[in-house]
């Protein structure tokens, strides 16, 4: 692990998370946009690690964890929506629901 | 004995009103009559029962304490004396008769229970008004008297007109009320006191004859009796006020409130006293009043407004006779004038009824075979308005009142008197012949159908019939001790020039009547039909125009402030805050567009904008 710079691992993590942030922001589909969130969710988690290796600090490992906790409850409850979005629409499209417009 | 009796008196109209106002309709189109009529026939027999007891001299009663407020101590107190039972007499005998005549005249018609709780509420705020021992309870009648005339007026009130006739009265007295109330502050202020007997006393050692203040106080006062007894120039609600039921006009805008400015005056004697400046204007108001009324009365086509415009001028004669010094005389027509225009108005309300509704004179014409009664309570109502010479009660006390302007000096109070009785047999001639005489104008008159009623109807016409003569002028009690010396207390040759000079002044109205509308009837309505003689008749129905100066004078240019004020610029800087407000929240309901995936890349634009920020603020701090 010690081989890989700090400086590389910040870089992933930060390219991962413009990814996941475009997806979410481009992407009509809910499904593509929960799992831009699980990327962008899981770029934030490599920073996390990546910090904690460099500093020989568990903090970022045990932050990490709560992170996946997180992304679990997130996934369930996005999920469920997107069941209901489905049942509701017949389509996975997130412009549809706009209903609660000012 | 004699106080309770006068208690009873007060009372019992009072719980008439309580019972019917309470009694929501359940008890019914007789019951309702029963009451309203009862109540008042019952306190007409206390007030005899008091007049029977009376010993004399002045009595107070003192029921309870109004307010007490340090040394301002208002009490519910009454006064008896002679003026107060005369006039409890007048307001319970005549407006038992009228209450009587209209259980006759309001047969079927909806709301008999309201009809009758505002008529007895009206006797209690009448006696109210009389038997009070001081200004602010007078005030509480004078008010009372006031809102029962408005809601008498707007009985019918699913006709719009009846209801702004009602307002016209309400508000324009309302005015008067204004100056009388201001009047009973500047004494408070000035005397310390509103019991009317200790203003009487205290006036003429606080203020000098012919003071400032005086004056002042005497013509606010005057300006609430303006307003009541509807005299130039508060008087355009009087023959508005006609729209109420014929026993309402009879009793209220004849007989009783519209004499109360009289009473006012009279009762307050020593005040106007000490101010003869005011009380000249008040003779002057009174003589003004009087002609313009006549003539007035001349060019009217509906039998009422006849009727109110001759009460207007009536009533200027009393204020003649105010204004003069001879409060005794004034006090004696308003209590033949309450009988005679009583019954007048029954007569008329008589005809009203026969003839369906039908008051205009073109339309009746010939009922006099049909209709025998109201006829001779038009003859002898007539006579008696008219000052016939000796046979009717009218002559006597008309005759003091220009006796008594004679012996002040008041020439110019004089002739209008002498003027006005010849006005006053011209336009009664008129009255009674358009109504009675001639061709029917409408099959309502060809076919009337005369009340039989011996108890509801005759009854009060007869009664009052006979007070119109001179049995009612006999009738009256004399008040000279109560008031200050007239200026002609005793009658010498002069005296009889003056009434022989009076006669001939009615037989000269009566005569140039028959001469007019009997001989020259074709003449008259070519006359009265084109130029400058349909301009005079226009003129002349329309009371002098002081409707359109009043409309034109105060009420548009009134209206044209509030419009100019609901337009000002200040209230527009405020629209301007308004407009702004939403302005903005149009613009911000724009960005609300329900988008999920919008909000997201807003969000993220703005947290871009922060970092950018933060990086820049602390790149320039280091």
């Amino acid at each position: 692990m010690n081989g890989i710079p700090m400086e590389h691992g910040l870089m992933l993590a930060a390219i991962l998370f413009a990814l996941g942030l475009a997806g979410l922001m481009l992407r009509r589909s809910m499904l593509f946009i929960l799992m831009s969130l699980e990327i962008m969710l899981n770029a934030a988690g490599l920073a996390f690690i990546v910090g904690s290796t460099a500093w020989n600090q568990p903090d970022g490992q045990a932050m990490f964890l709560l992170v996946i906790t997180l992304a679990a409850a997130e996934a369930s409850v996005g999920l469920a929506l997107m069941i209901q979005l489905y049942q509701r629409f017949h389509s996975l499209k997130l412009d549809n629901v706009s209903r609660m417009r000012g | 004995m004699m106080t309770a009796a006068t208690i009873l008196s007060f009372l019992l109209p009072l719980a008439g009103t309580v019972m019917l106002a309470f009694s929501g309709e359940r008890l019914g189109p007789r019951g309702s009559t029963f009451i309203g009529v009862g109540s008042v026939g019952l306190a007409a027999l206390a007030t005899a029962w008091a007049l029977l007891a009376y010993s004399g001299a002045s009595q107070g009663v003192t029921l309870w304490t109004w307010v007490a407020v340090g040394d301002f101590q208002p009490t519910m107190g009454l006064t008896v004396d002679r003026l107060s039972l005369l006039m409890m007499a007048v307001i319970t005998g005549v407006g038992f008769l009228i209450h009587l005549f209209a259980a006759w005249y309001m047969a079927g018609e909806a709301g008999i229970t309201r009809f009758y709780a505002w008529m007895n509420l009206f006797v209690f705020s009448m006696l109210t008004l009389v038997l009070a021992d001081n200004l602010l309870l007078l005030f509480l009648g004078w008010e009372g008297v006031g809102l029962c005339s408005y809601g008498l007026i707007g009985y019918y009130y699913q006709h719009e007109a009846n209801n702004w006739a009602a307002f016209k009265a309400f508000i324009v007295t309302r005015i008067g009320d204004v100056f009388l109330a201001l009047g009973m502050f500047l004494i408070f202020v000035e005397l310390g006191t509103l019991d009317i007997g200790q203003v009487l006393e205290q006036a003429p050692r606080v203020w000098a004859e012919g003071s400032t203040t005086a004056n002042i106080a005497a013509l606010l006062i005057l300006g609430g009796a303006l307003g009541k007894s509807a005299q130039v120039p508060l008087h355009t609600w009087l023959p508005d006020a006609m729209a109420g039921p014929t026993p309402v006009s009879a009793l209220i805008h004849a007989a009783t409130m519209v004499t109360a400015g009289v009473y006012l005056i009279a009762r307050l004697n020593g005040l106007f006293l000490l101010a003869p400046d005011v009380l000249l204007l008040v003779g002057v108001i009174g003589a003004v009043s009087l002609l313009l009324a006549a003539f007035a009365a001349l060019a009217q086509t509906d039998i009422k407004r006849v009727l109110a415009y001759s009460t207007m001028s009536q009533i200027g004669y009393m204020f003649v006779a105010l204004g003069v010094g001879a409060f005794d005389a004034a006090i004696f027509h308003l209590t033949t004038h309450a009988f005679f225009k009583a019954l007048l108005f029954l007569s008329a309300g008589s005809v009203i009824i026969s003839c369906h509704h039908e008051q205009e004179m073109d339309k009746l014409g010939g009922l006099w075979r049909k209709l025998p009664v109201a006829y001779a309570g038009f003859i002898v109502g007539g006579a008696a308005l008219v000052a016939l010479p000796l046979i009717s009660a009218g002559f006597f006390s008309k005759d003091e009142i220009l006796w008594q302007a004679m012996a002040a000096d008041q020439t110019g109070l004089l002739i209008a008197g002498l003027l006005g009785a010849v006005l006053t047999g011209l336009y009664t001639v008129r009255l009674i012949l358009g109504t009675f005489h001639g061709e029917p104008g409408s099959d309502h008159a060809r076919h009337p159908e005369p009340g039989r009623n011996p108890f509801t109807h005759h009854l009060p016409l007869i009664v009052l019939a006979v007070l119109s003569t001179f049995l009612g002028a006999w009738l009256y009690p004399g008040l000279g001790e109560l008031f200050p010396a007239a200026p002609g207390e005793t009658s010498d040759t002069s005296h009889t020039l003056l009434q022989v000079l009076a006669t001939g002044a009615v037989i000269a109205g009566l005569a140039l009547a028959g001469w007019l509308f009997v001989m020259r009837r074709q003449w008259l309505h070519s006359i009265a039909g084109k130029g400058a003689g349909a301009r005079c008749w226009a003129l002349l129905n329309r009371a002098w125009g002081f409707d359109a100066l009043f409309k034109w004078g105060l009420v548009r240019p009134w209206q044209w402030l509030v419009r100019g004020l609901r337009f000002d610029f200040i209230n527009r800087g405020m629209n301007l805050l308004a407009l702004i407000a939403r302005a903005g929240n149009a613009g911000l309901v724009r960005t609300q567009n329900g988008r999920v995936r919008t909000y997201a890349c807003v969000m993220v634009l703005g947290v871009t904008v922060i970092l950018i920020s933060l990086v820049l603020t602390s790149g320039g701090g280091r």
